[in-house]
């Protein structure tokens, strides 16, 4: 495995990664909460409850999430992206008790300082697993076939 | 001022509420280690919209079948989502969901992706694991 520094540019697009996710389940949460309940019976209830303005906020932020992920695993492993961006999840607990003033008990408190140091850990390895190019990969692939037609 | 506690399920019984749990999980890795082959087939998306500008790297992305196969998993599990988030309570299906989902893609990426999920991921993955589910709980 090579060290894959990341850019400047591309740490932005994991925070929009880490952003983007929790707000927009948040959303979701908020107006999934307030609807009356939905059977299997009646799924047409669950399309009709996407036109809702906090389901809509939680889709409008969660396409966000997906343009950012995807660009996101175009250079980055997945088992590299998903612990990575999982800081979200304490910013918006840092936002929910510094700017909202809710509680945060012990244990929340501990859970922040392991994902942030899970983050951490996994942020200081290489972002993207090596694997040899399609120029170096080729010839190795098509030199038996070369060698046999030598042969002949 | 104290907070009456709330039950960890609204309606559900706990084998239900499992169920619900366990369809979010397993759509959201197929969707994602779907997602993650089709990107990396794809390409650094940085670069082909330097290259092609940004309808050109929609296109690549638009064109791809894996991508909309793993699009396919991710709307099922948006889906499973939405309904158990309407039975059973966030602070249930948030810190389940997210931290096995977390587990079952370092598994899947190891095995289906061939990453390299050394020691510094597992142990990662492992700690940002209990982070979640000790955060949400």
């Amino acid at each position: 495995m090579v060290q894959h520094k990341l850019l400047p540019r591309q740490y932005l697009i994991l925070g929009l990664v880490s952003l983007c996710a929790p707000l927009g389940d948040s959303c979701l949460a908020r107006g999934m909460t307030t609807m009356p309940a939905i059977s299997l019976a009646h799924p047409g209830a669950l399309i009709a409850a996407v036109f809702t303005p906090w389901i809509a906020a939680g889709i409008a932020l969660l396409i966000g999430f997906f343009a950012s992920y995807l660009t996101a695993l175009s250079w980055a492993d997945l088992t590299f992206v998903l612990p990575a961006t999982a800081f979200g999840n304490v910013i918006v607990a840092l936002i929910s008790r510094f700017w909202l003033h809710e509680t945060i008990s012990l244990e929340r408190w501990a859970g922040i300082v392991l994902i942030t140091l899970g983050v951490g850990f996994v942020a200081q390895g290489p972002a993207l697993t090596e694997r040899p190019s399609p120029e170096t990969a080729e010839p190795q692939l098509e030199e038996p076939v070369a060698t046999e037609a030598q042969t002949r | 001022m104290t907070i009456p506690a709330t039950p960890l399920t609204l309606t559900t019984n706990p084998w239900t509420a499992a169920a619900m749990i366990a369809a979010i999980v397993l759509a959201s890795t197929a969707g994602e280690v779907l997602t993650a082959a089709a990107m990396k087939s794809i390409g650094d998306l940085d670069v082909i919209r330097a290259r092609s500008g940004l309808t050109g790297a929609i296109r690549a992305v638009l064109t791809c079948p894996l991508f909309f196969a793993g699009v396919f998993f991710l709307a099922i599990a948006f889906f499973s989502l939405l309904f158990a988030l309407n039975h059973l309570n966030l602070s249930l299906v948030a810190p389940a969901s997210a931290s096995l989902t977390l587990v079952t893609n370092a598994v899947a990426g190891k095995i289906f992706l061939k990453e390299n999920v050394d020691r510094r991921r597992w142990v990662s993955a492992g700690l940002v694991c209990i982070g979640v589910y000790l955060l949400a709980h």
